[in-house]
């Protein structure tokens, strides 16, 4: 599957309207991982504070969000842009890439929340498309 | 047996209480066939799936979705015991429909993600954890019959 001219299209449109609430959007899909597929905080474990909305989960989600907005940037080639994420994930966080595809869930269905018309079906599949392509950048240098 | 807390049971009987099918339903279907448009194999009787626009403006789409949606409420109606609610309902869909089980769980993220939408903000983790238990549960008991 690879993102068409249109699908890259409705992404940059969509998250350009979507980045003044990315810290928002961070936290909310930060906060329903670890409620909603406990055993994400494993990854977690040094932090005082796994509930959502405390301040380590929001600062982490605007974290995260950072990386999605530069991805959406580097949309024509994200295997080349996220190469150093994808290091870091692989070599210093070890996050199973399962939990890659648990994160994109809770976004979209956070986006669905604060954008309930932008987010129309057509965007959706395209949004969709797009973060398997990013998780499939991150997981790179996996193995 | 799957153990509900009562408020599980009181998320989702609050969930239920403000569904609109007539709306749901067709939102959910048409985004499962738009967003996996290979799930759009299953309908080949339906008419004009051509397009997201033709999608969503079917009416017999529609129709169903209200059908499929309204299946939920033998789950709703007999939480302790879905798994054997669901047995005719599993062997229709192996035995007659073939439709592939992984379906159930791309049907169910539409869903999540229309009644995000409608719920925006009120949508809590802690009801998504709840939503997402129950509707897990029915997909495994549509998923039994299979072999």
């Amino acid at each position: 599957m690879s993102l068409t001219v249109t699908d890259k299209a409705l992404v940059k449109d969509f998250f350009a309207k979507a980045a003044s609430k990315a810290e928002d959007i961070g936290n909310e899909a930060l906060s329903r991982t670890l409620v909603v597929y406990p055993q994400t905080k494993i990854y977690f474990s040094h932090w005082k504070d796994l509930s959502p909305g405390s301040e380590p989960v929001r600062k982490h989600g605007k974290v995260v969000m950072g990386g999605l907005l530069s991805a959406v940037g580097m949309i024509d080639d994200l295997t080349t842009g996220l190469l150093s994420l994808s290091e870091l994930h692989a070599y210093m966080l070890r996050v199973d890439p399962g939990n890659f595809k648990i994160l994109s869930h809770n976004i979209l269905v956070v986006l669905a929340m604060l954008f309930p018309v932008d987010f129309n079906p057509e965007t959706h599949v395209a949004v969709d498309k797009f973060l398997q392509l990013v998780s499939l950048a991150l997981a790179e240098k996996y193995r | 047996m799957v153990e509900w807390t009562a408020e599980e049971r009181s998320i989702i009987s609050e969930i239920f209480s403000k569904l609109d099918y007539d709306d749901v339903g067709p939102k959910c279907l048409s985004r499962c066939l738009i967003v996996y448009p290979w799930t759009q194999r299953y309908f080949g009787g339906f008419g004009n799936l051509y397009n997201a626009e033709a999608i969503l403006s079917n009416p017999m789409i529609a129709a169903h979705g209200i059908t499929v949606l309204h299946g939920l409420d033998r789950a709703l109606n007999n939480m302790d015991d879905i798994k054997n609610t669901y047995t005719q309902l599993s062997e229709l869909h192996s035995e007659k429909l073939h439709v592939d089980p992984t379906n159930f769980t791309l049907l169910a993220d539409c869903l999540t993600i229309v009644i995000a939408a409608k719920m925006g903000t009120n949508f809590t983790p802690d009801m998504q954890a709840a939503w997402q238990k129950f509707l897990s549960v029915v997909v495994s008991a549509l998923g039994r019959q299979y072999h």
